[in-house]
């Protein structure tokens, strides 16, 4: 579906509207931004429980080998080591080691997996991937069929045990099942972009009003937006795709090392390990303002009068009280505890280079 | 939206409630609600000169940063500055508490450049086409 401005709309997009959803452009789809207002949004997740929209991000479904197709070299980890019914965080890379995107990949059987990706990047990856893939390899593209729901809070286990899925909630971190919900056999996995416990569940798109409708049912669920999103995911210091990584970052610069395998085969590896043995230039870092002020996208970061960076997210985090942000900053100076100054014209924040994640106290990975 | 019949509005969405020699003057319910959650106000010194239409202090939200500009010349004989430990009373009580600043009127004859209450409605009812 298309609106006269050429954004695509959601399968939910009657819900946001019923619930008076303040709705923006977000990487070509017209979203939900806000209901009741951000920081509300994103006290409830930290608190109860908040169901998103992500209806919007892409499901890839990929069947064959790992080695014999090729797939495994179009990841930074080796998909053929993930156990079954677990997923993993990674990155695609180009030749360059640059980002192509960040995604979550879903081994669903021996040869059998889901990639999740990101919206603005759905056509350019199913193209990497199937150019890469050899004989033999099923590749579909399922982003128009399958609607995203995220569960995310500290309630979300309830209210999915209770409502959707009693035995959902025996999943662990980063685990997931086929579960039994409005007469379909669904995937939810125990993922998210917030930090809280919670769950991301894909269903086909004709049923997403209906599971929608059931979650919001509970009083003890609310809807979220993208700006609540937003602010939950930079407190955890995650990265957001298109703004502090793209095709011309790396995963050693941008902190991301630990879920790149460089003893393994894949496009990039190569100058992933040049790199590293010249050292980069540029680290992304996270910094916390020593006010409410926030830090925003393209501020400049400066030490002693000379700009050593740019911030590439930023916000007032509502869970700390000040403002956060990060961004590349020459790396001599990437180091914990280095005071720093983000400036954008007359306007200037003093802010401290600090550990991610900044909000330490989520509950995504609770027994 | 709320639009008092009792102030003058700006094209930048800011008001001013002109009493005498005085105008208390903030941002409106437009302004706040655009602008969502409100995290920081930035208020000038008591005491300043400020210039019709040039900035005069800043908020910022979740969002976004913006400035807000003097609706009348003078002198800030008072600013809010609850509004530094409480910024989201913007949003809450936009005309009342949550003021920003107390002008000392310069020239009187600066608020011919300024909307009344049915003009501001219908130049957000242009804007909003």
């Amino acid at each position: 579906m298309q609106d006269a401005n050429n954004l695509k709309n959601t399968p939910l997009l009657g819900e946001h509207i019923n619930l008076k959803a303040r709705m923006a452009p977000f990487a070509g789809w017209n979203m939900p931004i806000q209901y009741e207002g951000i920081i509300a949004e994103h006290n409830h997740t930290r608190a109860g429980a908040s169901l998103f929209d992500i209806c919007h991000m892409g499901e890839f479904y990929v069947e064959g080998g790992a080695r014999e197709t090729g797939l495994d070299a179009i990841f930074s980890f080796s998909i053929d080591e993930i156990p079954l019914k677990k997923c993993r965080y990674g990155a695609m890379l180009n030749e360059k080691g640059g980002i192509m995107d960040d995604l979550i990949v879903y081994r669903i059987a021996k040869n059998e997996w889901m990639i999740v990706v990101n919206s603005a990047t759905i056509d350019k990856d199913a193209a990497h991937i199937r150019r890469h893939l050899k004989k033999g390899a099923d590749f579909k593209d399922r982003s128009a069929e399958l609607a995203k729901i995220d569960l995310q809070g500290p309630l979300s286990r309830d209210v999915l045990t209770e409502l959707v899925a009693p035995a959902a909630g025996k999943l662990g971190y980063y685990t997931f099942d086929f579960f039994d919900v409005l007469g379909e056999n669904i995937i939810i996995s125990r993922t998210g972009y917030t930090g809280e416990l919670g769950y991301e569940l894909y269903i086909s798109a004709g049923k997403a009003v209906a599971l929608w409708r059931l979650l919001l049912g509970d009083k003890r669920v609310r809807p979220a937006g993208l700006g609540a999103r937003d602010t939950l995911r930079l407190e955890m210091g995650y990265s957001l795709y298109g703004q502090d990584v793209n095709e011309d970052t790396s995963p050693l610069e941008a902190g991301l090392e630990r879920f790149i395998d460089l003893n393994g085969d894949f496009i990039g590896r190569d100058a992933l390990v040049g790199q590293k043995k010249k050292g980069v230039k540029r680290k992304l870092v996270a910094f916390k303002s020593d006010s409410r002020k926030a830090p925003r996208h393209h501020y400049s970061i400066m030490k002693d009068d000379k700009e050593i960076g740019s911030v590439t997210s930023g916000s007032f985090a509502p869970s700390l009280g000040c403002g956060i942000g990060m961004g590349y900053v020459a790396a001599p100076y990437a180091r914990e505890g280095e005071g720093i100054l983000i400036k954008s014209g007359r306007n200037e924040i003093g802010a401290v280079i600090t550990q991610r994640p900044f909000y330490k106290n989520g509950s995504a990975r609770v027994k | 939206m709320d639009i008092p019949k009792n102030l003058f509005y700006t094209k930048e969405h800011e008001w001013a409630l002109i009493e005498g020699n005085k105008a208390r003057v903030g941002i409106t319910d437009h302004a706040q609600s655009r602008l969502g959650d409100i995290t920081y106000v930035e208020l000038p010194a008591e005491g300043k000169e400020v210039k019709q239409f040039e900035m005069m202090a800043s908020v910022e939200s979740v969002k976004a940063a913006s400035e807000v500009y003097a609706p009348l010349s003078g002198k800030l004989v008072s600013v809010n500055s609850a509004l530094q430990a409480s910024p989201e009373t913007v949003n809450s009580s936009p005309y009342k508490d949550g003021w920003m600043a107390i002008i000392e009127i310069k020239d009187e004859s600066e608020k011919a450049a300024l909307m009344d209450c049915e003009k501001y409605r219908k130049y957000l009812e242009s804007a909003a086409e």
